[in-house]
C-alpha cells in the first residue's frame, strides 16, 4: 500500500476517539479520502457513522486524534459555521428541511453565496437569480413542487431536497446520511444515479444501510464496527469479509 | 436598493389594510377630538386620546416582540425592561424639563434629589436636559443591554426555555435594581409630576393629540422596518433559525449573528414604544419592568396570532382593551382570570391566533401563515414562470 499523506487528501481522519459519559462512540477511527472519490461507509447501529459525521462537520470534539480537511484545516479547531464555510455540507439521516418555507426557497437558503446578516438584509442574497434556484430544482426533479412547502412534500421528496440543497451549497465534500431511507426500489435507484453523477466534480462520502444500493454505487466501501474501521475495499471484497459478515449482514 | 425592499415589504394585502386604519385613526381621532364640539355624541374626548396613544405603545411593542419571537423562535419574557429603559430614558429628559417647577424649586436637581439631600446631579443625568441626547438614549440604552445579553446568551447557545427564565431573570434584576433610591432614578416611586415636552406642556389637549399622532406614525414606520426585515432573505434565515437552527448553522449561516441582530433591532423598537408611552401616561416607576408585564406582552402577540405583526399590533390593542374594560369598575376583581381564560382560549381554539388564522383561510393553498412570509409574492412567481 501505498503511503497516505494529509496534503493528498480531500479528508484525513486519524486516530479519532469520542466518548459520551464513558461510552466509546469512536476509538481510533481512521480514514482517508482521496479529491473525488465517493465512498460508501457501512455499519451496524452505533458502529459510529453519525458520530463520525458530527466530528467531521464539528458538531461533536473529537478526544484524541486529528481531523484535517483538504490537507490544511483542522476541523478540531473550527465549529459547524465554519466547516461549512470552509465546503463541507451535509444531508441528516432524518431529512431536514425547512418546513414552513417553500421548496424554492429551501434551495434560495442554501445556494453558495456571502451568508452574512448583512448581505440577507440588503445585500447579495437578495439578488440570486431565480434560473440557479430552477437548476437545481431541475436536477432533484422538484421543479413542479417549488413553491409547495417544504413541509407538505413526501418523504423521498423530501430526501431529495435535502440533496438538492447540498448541490446548490456546492461543498468541495459532501456527507450523505442514509440517502435512500424509506426510498422505493426505483427511488433507491434514481438516487443512486444521481449521487453517482454529483460523485464525477465533488467528494462525497455516503452512510447506508442498504446493500442493493450501495452495490449500486460501485465505490470503495468502509465498514465500521464499534467506532474503528473494520474492513475496507470494493463491495466485493468487503461483503465477503469474515467479521463483516458476523458483525453486520449476518450469515 | 431601499425603494423596491419598501415595495416588497408592503406588497400584501394584509400590510395595506393595516396602513390604511392606522392613517384612519391618525386622521380620525385628532378630528373627533379638536374639531367636533364637547357636547357632541361623536366627540372623543382627551383622556381617550392619551389612553389610545398607550394602546399603540403597547402595540409597538408587540410588533417588536413578535419580530424576535414570531419569526426567529426567540421566547423573550423579559421585553418589558427594554421598553421600561425607554421609558426612564424619556422620563429622566421630561424631569429635567421640569426646572424650578418642582415642590422644591431647585433649578437642576428633581424633587426626589432633593429630597434625598442630594447635592449634585449624578453623571448620568448629564445631557438629559436635551431632546436629541435623551431620544439617542431611547434606543441606544436598551439597544445596548440587548447587544451585551445576546452576545453572552446567543454565543453560548442557550435557547429556547432557558432563554426565556434568562430574559425573565433580567428584567426582575433590573425591577430591583430600580427600586433602590441609591440609583438616582427615583426609586419606589420613580419619574413623575412631568411639567413640559420640548415647551409644551404635557397634559395639554393639543400636545396629546400630537403625541398619539406621532404614536401611530412610529407604529407605522417599526412595522415597515419589521416587515423589511422578515421580507428579505434576513427573513427566511430568521424563520430558518426558528424552525430548525442547527440545520441553518450547517448551512453555513452565523447564527448568533442573525439572532443578535434581530435581538437588538427589537429591543430598540420596544424602547422608543417605551418612550412615547411615558409622556402619555405621566408616570415612569419600577413597575413597568414586573416580569409580569412582559409575560402579558407575550399574550398579546399570542392573541393576535404569532408571525404576523399585524396581529401582534391588533393583539396588544384588543387585550388591552380589554383590561381597561375589565379593570373599572364592578369587574375589576375578574381582570386576571379574563387574561387567564383569553389566553388558553386563544391557545387552544386559535393556535394561530386571530390574524394567524384568518390568514389561514384566506390564502390556504398558497401562504406559509407560519411564517407570515410569501403570501402574494409567492403566489406571483408560478405566473412569472409560465408567461
Amino acid at each position: 500500500m501505498t503511503e497516505l499523506k494529509v496534503s493528498d487528501s480531500v479528508l484525513y481522519l486519524d486516530g479519532v476517539s469520542v466518548a459520551f459519559d464513558g461510552f466509546k462512540a469512536l476509538r481510533g477511527l481512521s480514514l482517508f479520502l482521496a479529491p473525488g472519490e465517493m465512498r460508501a461507509i457501512i455499519g451496524p447501529n452505533g458502529a459510529g457513522k453519525t458520530t463520525m459525521m458530527d466530528v467531521i462537520t464539528g458538531k461533536t470534539r473529537p478526544d484524541e486524534g486529528e481531523a484535517v480537511f483538504d490537507g490544511r484545516h483542522d476541523l478540531t479547531q473550527l465549529d459547524e459555521t465554519e466547516i461549512a464555510e470552509l465546503g463541507i455540507g451535509r444531508k441528516f439521516q432524518k431529512p431536514t428541511v425547512f418546513e414552513s418555507h417553500t421548496v424554492a426557497d429551501n434551495v434560495r437558503l442554501a445556494l453558495k453565496g456571502p451568508r452574512t446578516a448583512l448581505s440577507a438584509l440588503f445585500g447579495a442574497r437578495n439578488a440570486i437569480a431565480r434560473s440557479r434556484i430552477d437548476d437545481v430544482l431541475e436536477r432533484v426533479r422538484l421543479t413542479d413542487h417549488a413553491e409547495r412547502l417544504a413541509g407538505d412534500i413526501s418523504h423521498g421528496q423530501k430526501q431529495w431536497l435535502e440533496i438538492g440543497m447540498l448541490l446548490a451549497q456546492d461543498p468541495k465534500l459532501l456527507l450523505v446520511d442514509e440517502p435512500v431511507a424509506g426510498m422505493t426500489d426505483a427511488e433507491t435507484e434514481d438516487t443512486a444515479e444521481l449521487l453517482k453523477g454529483i460523485a464525477r466534480t465533488h467528494s462525497v462520502i455516503v452512510v447506508e444501510h442498504d446493500m442493493t444500493f450501495v452495490r449500486a454505487l460501485g465505490v470503495r466501501v468502509t465498514c465500521l464496527h464499534e467506532g474503528a474501521v473494520l474492513a475496507e475495499g470494493s463491495i466485493d471484497a468487503v461483503s465477503s469479509n469474515e467479521r463483516v459478515i458476523e458483525v453486520y449482514l449476518g450469515r | 436598493m431601499i425603494t423596491p425592499m419598501v415595495f416588497k415589504a408592503l406588497g400584501d394585502r394584509g400590510s395595506r389594510i393595516f396602513l390604511l386604519v392606522l392613517l384612519a385613526f391618525a386622521v380620525a381621532v385628532p378630528v373627533l377630538n379638536l374639531a367636533v364640539p364637547k357636547d357632541s355624541l361623536l366627540h372623543v374626548p382627551t383622556h381617550i386620546v392619551a389612553l389610545l396613544g398607550k394602546y399603540v405603545c403597547y402595540a409597538i411593542l408587540a410588533v417588536s416582540l413578535d419580530l424576535v419571537w414570531g419569526y426567529c423562535g426567540i421566547l423573550s419574557l423579559g421585553h418589558g425592561a427594554f421598553f421600561a429603559l425607554g421609558g426612564y430614558a424619556m422620563g429622566m429628559y421630561l424631569m429635567r424639563q421640569i426646572g424650578t417647577r418642582g415642590v422644591y424649586a431647585h433649578p437642576v436637581l428633581p424633587d426626589f434629589m432633593v429630597f434625598l439631600n442630594w447635592k449634585e446631579l449624578p453623571w448620568f443625568w448629564y445631557g438629559f436636559d436635551m431632546l436629541p441626547f435623551a431620544l439617542l438614549m431611547v434606543v441606544l440604552v436598551p439597544g445596548l443591554l440587548a447587544f451585551v445579553f445576546g452576545w453572552l446568551a446567543f454565543r453560548s447557545r442557550v435557547t429556547g426555555v432557558y432563554l426565556s427564565i434568562i430574559t425573565q431573570a433580567m428584567t426582575y434584576a433590573l425591577l430591583l435594581a430600580f427600586f433602590r433610591n441609591d440609583m438616582g432614578l427615583g426609586g419606589n416611586n420613580g419619574l413623575t409630576d412631568f411639567k413640559d415636552i420640548t415647551g409644551f406642556p404635557v397634559q395639554a389637549q393639543g400636545t396629546r393629540v400630537a403625541l398619539f399622532v406621532m404614536s401611530i406614525a412610529v407604529l407605522a414606520a417599526t412595522y415597515l422596518a419589521a416587515r423589511m426585515v422578515v421580507t428579505s432573505t434576513a427573513g427566511l434565515v430568521l424563520v430558518a433559525i426558528r424552525d430548525a437552527e442547527s440545520r441553518t448553522r450547517f448551512l453555513g449561516y452565523r447564527v448568533e449573528h442573525y439572532k443578535l441582530f434581530v435581538f437588538v433591532l427589537s429591543a430598540c423598537m420596544a424602547g422608543i414604544a417605551g418612550a412615547l408611552y411615558v409622556p402619555q401616561v405621566g408616570i415612569i416607576n419600577p413597575g413597568e419592568f414586573a416580569p409580569a408585564n412582559s409575560i402579558e406582552a407575550v399574550i398579546w402577540v399570542a392573541v393576535g396570532g404569532r408571525g404576523t405583526l399585524t396581529g401582534a399590533a391588533l393583539g396588544a390593542v384588543l387585550v388591552n382593551f380589554m383590561k381597561t374594560t375589565f379593570t373599572s369598575g364592578m369587574l375589576a376583581p375578574y381582570w386576571l382570570f379574563a387574561l387567564g381564560s383569553v389566553f388558553v382560549i386563544v391557545t387552544l381554539a386559535l393556535p394561530k391566533g386571530i390574524v394567524g388564522t384568518l390568514q389561514a383561510m384566506t390564502f390556504r393553498r398558497l401562504a406559509a401563515p407560519r411564517a407570515g412570509i410569501g403570501g402574494e409574492a409567492t403566489s406571483a412567481r408560478p405566473a412569472e414562470r409560465t408567461s
